[in-house]
């Protein structure tokens, strides 16, 4: 270091008086220097607009305006139970005793749908990045390149393509009836929380495949050749060495898919339906149409804190950090 | 390529196909002579394309769109090239908390940072809705994107070069331009087109942060709800997924070229 602060000071004479002296000792300083314009973009963009959010949900939307005392009224509003001789909604079949259980409901059905998108990723992309990993010796780059090539196109399309696909008069009903399958289109095809599911794992699995593959391809491969050794057959030696060596990749792919996807918007806006809706949408119509600013950030917050809480148990519970200790 | 036909090889092409097979019917059907997206396909025709080149407004959309995706990729390549810069060669204290703001946008929903900054620039600074906004909100999103690409440009990136010309007396300025810029211009070539890409693309920003100008997936969007503009509307998505796959090719063997010849001498 000593060597080399000689030369990089004669770039900074330039900078004079004690400023540039300063600067000149702390390399720390010149790094946030040189970052300060990004970083101050991202603050006044993002964290000032985010900090924004949390003050307005500890106001109240009156019928014009906005009253600016603080209140948990708009938290108190979501979770608020159902008073006497009120109907009580239920979803798949459990109660909720809430007096406007619509926001608690959609925000367990955006977890749910979320969480099943991604065990439908895992599942199709684990077997994927092995083959890749470990069977694929040629040509390795164009088949990394075809996988992740669609994840860059628009992602409006990648959804609306399914609406073609699965819709009313849409290939699948379309072929089907030419092939002489069935007579009448079948329904239930598009418009649902399954049709919202399908197309968040369509469109998350190639980005997801990357981390697992990542995670195969460091396998040290004289680890399992000293499996086979010592006697364990293919499917145990995956179960007892690939497996768990794999497992950080596996999480990373499984957060990269969740944490985005709870929020979603354009999916089930565009193949959901009435019945697929998600919290995005709910929090769409607070701002928009109910114009209730307030619930509307209430709500959101709601949504990341519990995504955020979600995904610490989770990472609490498979012991990630103890995991990647190991791993390197 | 010499490959057994074992379930894996089976599998693996299964799922190029499951990937590709939705998107390629938009294409498909873009050719296909009916107004609704059905088989048996109809005759062949070049209908569809002939009335997305006449629709004043698509064609308005896509200037908007080309503009904002323009102006976009060089403002995140700058913001992205001086994190890159100072996160590569300085040691930062602080180094976690600082990467993680800057990446925050990957993490949280592109839903509640728009409105949320729909909200700030409505109610508290009364900024109409134009262009502009729509390209503040993609900066965000792409700055994280191109901070990324060029990291790994950078990281290993010999410092002792741009010492050398301090040395022979080069200002900061000149340095940087002639020595750093150079040995980062794949990377920086990358980064603009993937922040091209991912502006030209991106829709819920543009959605929620767009006045009476709309960029081109918003006027996307506001055509698939009319089942008579179907034709046109297959044909625009056809032309933007083959614009956005020649974009990646493109930005993607560069980034590969650069990480390969990383080392500065072999230029």
């Amino acid at each position: 270091m000593a060597v080399a602060e000689p030369g990089a000071v004669s770039g900074w004479t330039a900078v004079n008086g004690r400023w540039g002296t300063w600067l000149r000792r702390r390399e720390w300083a010149r790094g946030y220097l040189l970052m300060s314009p990004t970083l101050l973009v991202m603050v006044a963009m993002l964290i000032v607009p985010m900090i924004a959010l949390v003050i307005m949900s500890f106001w109240t939307q009156t019928v014009l305006e906005i009253d600016r005392t603080f209140t948990l009224e708009n938290y108190w509003h979501l979770i608020e139970p159902a008073g006497e001789g009120d109907e009580i909604p239920t979803w798949m079949g459990i109660p909720f005793p809430l007096k406007r259980a619509v926001y608690v409901v959609l925000l367990l059905k955006s977890i749910l749908m979320s969480l099943s998108a991604t065990v439908a990723v895992i599942l199709l992309a684990y077997p994927m990045a092995y083959f890749l990993a470990f069977r694929v010796k040629r040509h390795k780059m164009i088949w990394l390149m075809a996988i992740t090539l669609p994840f860059w196109t628009s992602y409006l399309l990648r959804v609306f393509s399914w609406k073609l696909m699965l819709g009313f008069g849409g290939v699948i009903n379309s072929g089907l009836m030419k092939l002489g399958f069935i007579k009448e289109p079948l329904e239930f095809l598009l418009y649902n929380p399954t049709a919202v599911v399908i197309t968040l794992a369509h469109s998350w699995v190639a980005f997801a495949l990357l981390p697992i593959y990542v995670s195969l391809e460091k396998i040290d491969r004289s680890l399992l050749e000293a499996a086979s050794d010592l006697g364990d057959r293919p499917w145990e030696r995956f179960l007892r060495v690939t497996l768990p060596l794999s497992l950080p990749g596996l999480i990373s792919s499984a957060l990269l898919v969740f944490i985005p996807t709870v929020g979603d918007y354009v999916t089930p806006t565009l193949v959901g339906g009435p019945s697929g809706i998600m919290v995005g949408n709910a929090i769409q119509t607070l701002f928009y149409r109910v114009n209730n600013i307030p619930l509307g950030s209430a709500l959101s917050l709601v949504m990341m804190l519990l995504v955020t809480l979600l995904v610490c148990l989770f990472l609490w519970a498979v012991g990630y950090r103890k995991m990647q200790q190991r791993a390197t | 390529m010499r490959m057994k036909l074992d379930p894996m090889t089976v599998y693996g092409f299964a799922f190029l196909v499951f990937l590709y097979a939705p998107v390629l019917l938009i294409p498909l059907f873009s050719f296909n002579d009916s107004t609704v997206a059905t088989f048996p396909m109809k005759g062949f025709t070049l209908n569809g394309y002939r009335l997305m080149v006449n629709d004043a407004s698509l064609m308005n959309a896509l200037k908007n769109s080309l503009i904002v995706g323009i102006g976009v990729s060089v403002v995140s390549t700058a913001f992205g090239m001086l994190a890159a810069m100072g996160a590569t060669r300085y040691a930062l204290p602080g180094k976690g908390p600082v990467m993680g703001t800057i990446m925050l946008p990957l993490v949280v929903p592109s839903l509640i940072v728009s409105i949320a900054l729909l909200v700030i620039l409505r109610k508290v600074f009364d900024v109409p809705l134009t262009l502009w906004t729509v390209a503040a909100g993609h900066v965000l999103v792409c700055v994280p994107f191109s901070m990324l690409v060029l990291i790994a440009r950078l990281e290993g990136f010999d410092k002792g070069l741009e010492e050398a010309s301090n040395d022979l007396g080069e200002s900061a300025w000149m340095t940087f331009w002639r020595v750093t810029f150079p040995i980062a211009l794949p990377g920086i070539v990358a980064s603009l087109l993937m922040c091209f890409t991912i502006s030209f693309d991106e829709f819920v920003m543009a959605f929620f942060l767009s006045g009476t100008d709309q960029t081109l997936p918003v006027f996307l969007y506001s055509q698939l709800r009319f089942p008579n503009k179907l034709p046109p509307t297959l044909s625009l998505g056809s032309s933007i997924l083959a614009a956005s796959i020649v974009i990646v090719i493109v930005s993607e063997w560069l980034r590969r070229r650069g990480v390969q010849t990383s080392k500065p001498g072999a230029f």
